[in-house]
């Protein structure tokens, strides 16, 4: 039987939402079986992709974030809608590591922590919609 | 985000608690920012960080850098096993001298106000 539960909430684009919105992947990520560790890892790349569209899509501007968390059959899937300008992977630019500066490690984090990430197309060509999965599961109690 | 502020030893040691997002991560940069431009060697205490984010670790390489470029002293201490995670994963837990305790960096002469 297909597995049902499923998380969704839209704030305000907001940089104070963000703990809510980090409250809600980890509840959801320790619901779906993940252990702590993973959940951990997940939050901070949900976090960090959140705050890509906050600071770099909508720079200010008012807007939405729309985030929505569904099982996969191993794993977790991870879609966070905004309606700022249309972005590309090709555009996320993190840094070289080995530069010591502050600033451009998000995206090296949600890249290090999902399997895989891709902007969807969406219904009415505006905003973006981006998907992020991880796969294998680690039970919660695993070792 | 809280914070508390005391110093050991001559350091000035920056105690932060609770998330350190893109929400608080301002207030922490201003914290030690402030002690480095003071002039005094730093501390900052992690022991009761549950998150941090890109931003907070931002805030901590800019503190490092700028003690570095003023010749002071920097490092964090008690650092959580969250933090501790994000630092492995920006590659920054090789980088920022860390410390167990306070009292490991300032020794056993140091005193608290």
């Amino acid at each position: 039987m297909a597995d049902e539960r499923s998380w969704s909430v839209c704030v305000p684009a907001e940089a104070s939402r963000l703990q809510a919105l980090r409250a809600l992947v980890r509840e959801a990520a320790t619901d779906l079986g993940f252990a702590v560790p993973a959940v951990e890892d997940l939050v901070l790349a949900v976090n960090e992709a959140c705050m890509n569209v906050i600071q770099h899509g909508y720079r200010g501007a008012a807007g939405t974030l729309e985030l929505q968390i569904l099982p996969l059959a191993a794993g977790i899937e991870i879609r966070l809608r905004d309606h700022a300008s249309p972005v590309s992977l090709q555009a996320w630019r993190g840094r070289d590591l080995r530069e010591l500066r502050p600033g451009g490690l998000g995206v090296h984090f949600i890249r290090s922590i999902m399997d895989e990430i891709a902007y969807l197309p969406v219904p009415d060509a505006t905003g973006n919609l981006l998907c992020m999965k991880k796969h294998c599961i680690a039970k919660a109690g695993d070792a | 985000m809280s914070h508390t502020f005391t110093a050991a030893g001559g350091y000035a040691v920056i105690g932060l608690q609770g998330d350190i997002d893109l929400h608080s991560s301002p207030e922490a940069r201003r914290l030690i920012l402030e002690c480095l431009q003071d002039g005094r060697p730093t501390l900052v205490d992690l022991s009761g960080v549950a998150y941090i984010d890109s931003s907070g670790v931002a805030s901590l390489v800019e503190g490092f850098q700028l003690a570095r470029a003023r010749g002071l002293d920097f490092g964090l201490v008690g650092v959580s096993s969250t933090a501790l995670n994000v630092l492995r994963l920006a590659r920054l837990d090789k980088v920022f001298p860390i410390y167990g305790s306070v009292q490991e960096r300032v020794g056993q002469g140091a005193t608290s106000p």
